[in-house]
């Protein structure tokens, strides 16, 4: 029997698996939305703009572990989905993007809402498709999920010309792809691998950087045993939070720019480097030249391009985290670096990273402490970019394996609000806060109808500061405290909460902290509270632009150390 | 900074010089040629870059290319033994004391006449960079009108090349 270019789509969609599709619809789209009805199985959310549907669809993935998949129409539609598809790109966040496209006999005459979409996400997708003919939906599909899922995930892009979707052939879905160029490494090689377990049996200071292909390949198990077995300290990156408990005793939490500073000291002084699933980004490493200078490093990883790009690797390892782990594990001999671990643990008596000034002001860090305290630690934490990033990164204790997620790699303002409605309709069973910027989350505001509109029980936690507040501490410590164009004025959060039809609470002292966190917890809907935080609080520790990682600052307890502080930084650095 | 070659087996398909290219431009490297016409494998091209850039940026971007699911293989064959060529048309003026000259300078270097007019010829060369260069700088006393080249291919020497010489076509992978 012959099927409808959009019958082929959603069937090909059932066959993938698919549950949740978020879009917005527009002439290029008509023929396909007209025929979802007829697919129960796939249920389609109506987002209020194309970038809240990539974002939500990436919080899906994230939070699922499954492909996250969005829909817009041709021409705006589809260059509104870009920031999100770059984010996912960035990320490694499966997900397949569909986009209606003119008819054919319109694509490159600039017809209405026509724009070369393929070409405009090309460097930011794992691939792409035009598809120009109906019989090859089903092989499109299947290498587009499979491309998206497999490997290092990324983002595929399929654009459906309006005619294809109402062009008729018969319907054979594909068992398996065929793509002999495209055939990730797995296992790692053994010759490599057994050099790494020689170096880690052999090392002194060994310390292993975890990161979000720890997660992506579910080797949390696998991480653990190695951590325990050989008795290595564990620090994260950014995107690695929640790989490995943070309560653990070998655990030292995130290394970076906002990253404890006995984390960075530990990765300065180590003598072996195990990166897993990590990219060495340049938040993480600080000036690359100066990384872990007396450190030999092991980098495994499932992108060969990763290796060597950024920091010189001894041994490299293309693989997938788990596997490799599963088969380091076994070669990897029982070690104990006391004196090592002792080290650290000096470090982090001397240089805590997470003590909480004690004040009557209301400090973001506090608030953050007492949404772990209120969910005991159970919850998904999405965040938004800049300092409500970093608090919710330091100040919540992550134990829950991929309960954090966060816009790394393109630090994209406004994923906040999308993605934690994503989780939330991906887990529904968990509780997701989204903690917000109030800058950020104006980026995306009109997700809340969206929110509202699927009953998503969403809490939402702005850390209002009333400055864009990440880029005011640069101006602050660099730019001799000019704040240009950083002041930015909010609405009454409150009120619009209540407009669009959720509830909402300003907080504006630290003792309504605990009571409004648990009336948004005991409310069986989304909440908003708005916590009217210490205008001008900063982020430590901060490593400055161009510094090493070992060159931390770390919180200034009085503020004539502050000035001295600033005073030292070097703007030429930036 | 050095000058790289690169070979690549491509599938045959429209956007995938435009996804390659991409990559270089990127990174602000001007690609000195690029070549591509059909490989032994049916729906496979192959690709010759010529690029000039630092070692390890080139590198990473070879890696990038193999990266791209359209991309079969990719290999920097600079270091290699390798045989390359390029295909020049030059046209030169002549007047009837310079033509004997003209002619006498392409027979020297194998090249061929392959038009003539009133007042100028075109002549097809074939050789490898320095040669079609030495050629020009040569004929360029007499005055040049127009040059096209077609940019370098290059093969690498002996029995087994880097990229696969055989390839199976999927069909037939899975009988």
């Amino acid at each position: 029997m012959k099927l409808t270019g959009a019958q082929m789509v959603c069937e090909s969609l059932v066959k993938e698996g698919v549950e949740v599709i978020f879009g917005i619809l527009g002439g290029a789209l008509l023929p396909l939305y007209d025929t979802l009805p007829h697919y129960p199985k796939l249920r389609h959310i109506l987002v209020r703009h194309e970038q809240g549907a990539a974002h939500a669809a990436e919080g899906y993935a994230r939070a699922t572990g499954k492909v996250g998949v969005c829909l817009a129409t041709s021409g705006p539609g589809a260059s509104n989905l870009v920031t999100g598809i770059a984010n996912a790109h960035l990320d490694s966040s499966p997900m397949v993007a569909i986009t209606g496209q003119v008819a054919r006999p319109f694509i490159g005459k600039d017809a209405f809402q026509e724009i070369d979409i393929t070409g405009i996400t090309q460097p930011i997708t794992k691939h792409n498709y035009l598809v120009l003919d109906v019989a090859s939906i089903p092989k499109t599909f299947k290498e587009a999920f499979h491309l998206a899922r497999t490997g290092r995930p990324g983002p595929v892009l399929i654009d459906l010309p309006r005619d294809v979707q109402i062009d008729q052939a018969e319907f054979h879905y594909p068992s398996k792809v065929n793509l002999p160029s495209y055939k990730p490494t797995l296992e790692g090689h053994p010759a490599q691998i057994k050099k790494a377990a020689k170096l880690i049996n052999e090392s002194q200071r060994p310390i292993i950087i975890a990161g979000r292909g720890v997660i992506i390949s579910t080797a949390y198990a696998e991480l653990k045993e190695l951590v325990e077995e050989a008795q290595i300290p564990v620090v994260t990156t950014l995107l690695g939070i929640s790989c490995f408990p943070e309560s653990h005793a070998l655990s030292y939490g995130m290394i970076g720019m906002h990253g404890m500073a006995y984390a960075n000291f530990a990765v300065d002084a180590a003598d072996l480097i195990i990166a897993i699933g990590m990219r060495f980004d340049d938040r993480a490493t600080a000036k690359v030249s100066a990384f872990a200078p007396h450190a030999r490093v092991i980098h495994i990883d499932i992108d060969p391009a990763e290796i060597g790009k950024n920091v010189r690797v001894d041994v490299p390892i293309v693989g997938d985290a788990k596997a490799v782990l599963q088969k380091l594990n076994k070669q990897v001999a029982t070690g104990q670096h006391l004196d090592w671990v002792q080290q650290l643990d000096d470090w982090r008596r001397e240089h805590p990273s997470l003590v909480i000034r004690d004040t009557d002001q209301l400090l973001p860090q506090y608030v953050i402490r007492q949404i772990y305290e209120a969910t005991k630690g159970e919850a998904i934490i999405v965040t938004g970019v800049g300092q409500n990033q970093m608090w919710a990164a330091q100040h919540y204790w992550y134990d829950k394996p991929n309960s954090f997620i966060s816009s790394g790699g393109l630090g994209t303002m406004g994923f906040e609000l999308p993605a934690a409605f994503g989780a939330k309709i991906g887990c529904p069973d968990r509780t997701v806060w989204c903690i917000a910027g109030d800058g950020g989350l104006q980026m995306t505001i009109q997700e809340l109808a969206t929110i509202v509109q699927e009953k998503a029980a969403v809490k939402i936690a702005i850390m209002d500061n009333g400055y864009l507040g990440m880029v005011r501490q640069w101006q602050e410590l660099f730019y001799g405290k000019r704040y240009v164009a950083t002041p930015v004025t909010g609405p009454d959060f409150v009120k619009i909460a209540e407009a669009y039809g959720l509830p909402g609470l300003l907080v504006k002292r630290k003792e309504d902290v605990i009571p409004a966190i648990k009336k948004a917890m005991a409310e069986a809907g989304p909440f908003l509270i708005d916590f009217k935080i210490e205008p001008e609080e900063n982020v430590y520790p901060m490593v400055p632009p161009g510094a090493a990682l070992s060159e931390v600052i770390e919180e200034p307890r009085k503020k004539a150390k502050a000035a001295t502080d600033s005073a030292k930084l070097s703007v030429s650095n930036i | 900074m050095t000058k790289h070659t690169l070979v690549a087996l491509v599938e045959d398909k429209p956007g995938v010089l435009n996804q390659m290219a991409s990559l270089f431009r990127r990174r602000g490297f001007n690609i000195e040629s690029i070549a591509v016409g059909h490989s032994e494998v049916p729906h496979l091209s192959r690709t010759t870059i010529v690029v000039n850039g630092a070692t390890t940026t080139v590198e990473q971007v070879r890696k990038q290319l193999d990266k791209l699911v359209d991309v079969v293989k990719v290999s920097d064959i600079t270091d290699e033994e390798i045989i390359s060529r390029e295909l020049a048309l030059i046209k030169v003026k002549t007047t009837a004391a310079s033509r004997s000259e003209i002619i006498e300078i392409v027979d020297i270097f194998r090249a061929n006449i392959v038009d003539v007019g009133a007042n100028s010829v075109t002549i097809e060369v074939t050789g490898d960079e320095d040669k079609v260069n030495s050629l020009l700088k040569l004929l360029r006393g007499f005055g040049i009108k127009e040059i096209t080249r077609t940019g370098c291919i290059a093969m690498t020497r002996g029995g087994t090349g880097p990229l696969p010489k055989e390839k199976k076509s999927p069909e037939a992978k899975e009988k």
